[in-house]
């Protein structure tokens, strides 16, 4: 057993672990500290692959981003427990019908590895050698995939935009500031000098 | 059992009496570690040195002489004290929060250059995992604040978590801008890129390396940078998370002893991340300002420690000069003014290095 290999079994034991945690455990924001614990472990494993581009990336946006959101909501949920537990075995089937479909699809890229080792060779792009996997990712994806990048990234745009629309609501008699206007005032327009004669007032 | 006697030899070898081939990393790592948690001892007292000083107080003065000894009394204090725990909280994620933030903050600091070939790391990604790590930051704060069961705790802790996603968006950008400029990931990279080339050579007095430094030709990113890097720290004057005029000490409020001891010391340590990251990315590293013999026969790690320094008393000059922000004006300030500055000064970089043929990658060609 050499030590890359030692830690890929404490890796993937850990992040199999707490994979399971994500669904067994009673309180929802567990369920998301272990789900980012299965992130990080899932990144340690590219690490060791050699992936160490993907393996940050992972954790910059899915824990970094997208997994602080998942905590917000749960947290801020008023989850009523009693009520959940109730729900669990009517949609357990479809579960079940979606884990299996999964299954299969994983033991299907596995096995293709086992049955045929030399399909991995003939992937659409080699791993060039010499070249750092940061400088390789970016020049398939803006060379050879660019017009699928580029088409993702609109579809991700529109999204947001679409999302911003629902959301925002115009209110008229709501006072709003306007910082720019505020610092750019001037004291000759704000400030008057008055004359008061004493006893009398303004 | 092989791998059981290489993991020992790269942790604990000792390269005589045939304990093995290098130098253990466990060693450079502790020393390290001590060297980082004195000098943080030291940025401590200096913080409320400086602080005192502008408000034209004396500050700690009374343990060792001028103080010197303050931070080591109250790191006593912290640890001889009881540790109380709520009732209503969660227990675990309670006492996982504070060693979360310290141990992430410290973990930062292994791919830092502090002089050529001085980093603990030197892998070729290390301000992406740099990026990463303190991107993880923001659990410690939000485990803390959610397993307080408490409200001003758990308002900071959302305060603090929205704070610190929207500022790590501006400084991904920022990091960007000087990436391109380099063409490399790697921070030693970084800073020889700051060596060579640049507005001193143009000039031509290539001795006058300040002027190389990224500071000068990516200044707006350099402010930008300077003040997204106090909002992702919450210093000062973007501390609302903690707000003691609001929220008493936010997310920290039902910590004492030494869970809180290490929030603290969390804090200080990535506010010393970012003085670091700051001094590599725009200020040259460890290169001496004027590349000429007396300034050059200063060790580089002498020099690293004076920037690092020169941007903690910046820091500590904003904390004592500044007023709090507003929140809704501390986003303002993120999403519509440095997000929209950054995303563009992005563009502008990429055109000019292409159309120029300045930077790594020599240009249209």
């Amino acid at each position: 057993m050499t030590l890359p290999l030692f830690f890929f079994f404490v890796f993937s034991f850990i992040a199999i672990a707490s994979a399971l945690m994500v669904i067994a455990s009673r309180n929802p924001v567990h369920s998301v500290l272990f789900l980012i614990l299965t992130f990080v472990n899932a990144a340690g494993l590219f690490m060791l692959a050699g992936a160490e581009f993907l393996a940050l990336i992972l954790i910059v946006v899915y824990v970094g981003a997208v997994a602080v959101l998942f905590l917000f909501v749960t947290m801020m949920l008023d989850v009523d427990f009693v009520q959940l537990k109730q729900g669990v075995l009517q949609y357990a089937p479809v579960g079940v019908v979606v884990g299996i479909i999964f299954l299969l699809e994983l033991l299907m890229v596995a096995a293709s590895f086992v049955v045929a080792p030399e399909l991995a060779a003939k992937a659409a792009v080699a791993m060039p050698e010499g070249v750092e996997n940061t400088r390789a990712i970016g020049q398939l994806l803006y060379t050879r995939y660019v017009f699928v990048f580029q088409g993702a990234a609109a579809v991700l745009l529109v999204a947001m935009i679409g999302a911003i629309v629902l959301t925002l609501r115009h209110k008229s008699n709501v006072k709003r500031q306007d910082v720019f206007r505020q610092t750019g005032r001037k004291r000759s327009e704000g400030v008057e000098l008055k004359k008061v004669k004493s006893g009398q007032g303004v | 059992m092989d791998f059981v006697v290489s993991a020992l030899d790269y942790l604990l070898g000792v390269p005589i009496l045939g304990w093995g081939s290098q130098v253990g990393f466990l060693y450079k790592a502790l020393l390290l570690l001590v060297a980082l948690l004195i000098f943080t001892a030291y940025i401590l007292l200096a913080d409320r040195k400086i602080w005192a000083a502008v408000q034209a107080r004396r500050g700690p003065n009374v343990v060792g002489p001028f103080g010197l000894l303050q931070s080591f009394a109250d790191l006593l204090k912290f640890v001889v004290k009881e540790p109380i725990i709520p009732a209503g909280s969660n227990k675990v994620v309670f006492l996982l929060a504070p060693l979360v933030t310290a141990t992430l903050a410290l973990s930062a600091y292994a791919v830092i250059p502090f002089d050529k070939g001085w980093a603990l790391a030197d892998i070729n990604v290390g301000v992406l995992y740099i990026f990463a790590i303190s991107s993880l930051g923001v659990y410690g704060i939000i485990m803390g604040g959610w397993a307080s069961n408490s409200k001003y705790a758990f308002l900071g802790a959302l305060r603090s978590a929205a704070q610190m996603v929207s500022y790590e968006v501006s400084i991904g950008l920022v990091i960007l801008t000087v990436l391109l400029c380099v063409g490399s990931l790697n921070l030693t990279d970084i800073v020889t890129a700051q060596q060579s080339g640049g507005i001193a050579t143009m000039l031509g007095v290539p001795w006058l390396s300040v002027l190389n430094w990224f500071w000068l030709p990516l200044f707006p990113m350099f402010v930008v940078f300077y003040i997204s890097a106090l909002a992702e720290t919450n210093r000062p004057p973007f501390d609302l998370p903690e707000g003691e005029s609001e929220l008493v000490a936010g997310y920290m409020v039902e910590y004492g002893s030494t869970p809180y001891l290490l929030f603290m010391l969390g804090e200080y340590i990535a506010i010393i991340l970012m003085c670091a990251m700051t001094t590599i990315l725009f200020l040259g590293g460890w290169a001496p300002p004027i590349a000429l013999p007396p300034f050059t026969w200063v060790p580089g790690v002498v020099w690293f420690a004076l920037k690092l320094c020169l941007v903690f008393f910046m820091f500590a000059m904003a904390k004592a000069i500044v007023p709090r922000y507003r929140y809704d004006q501390l986003m303002r300030i993120g999403w519509k003014v440095f997000l929209p500055i950054s995303l563009l000064m992005v563009v502008v970089v990429a055109f000019v290095l292409q159309l120029t043929g300045w930077g790594f990658h020599g240009g249209l060609s």
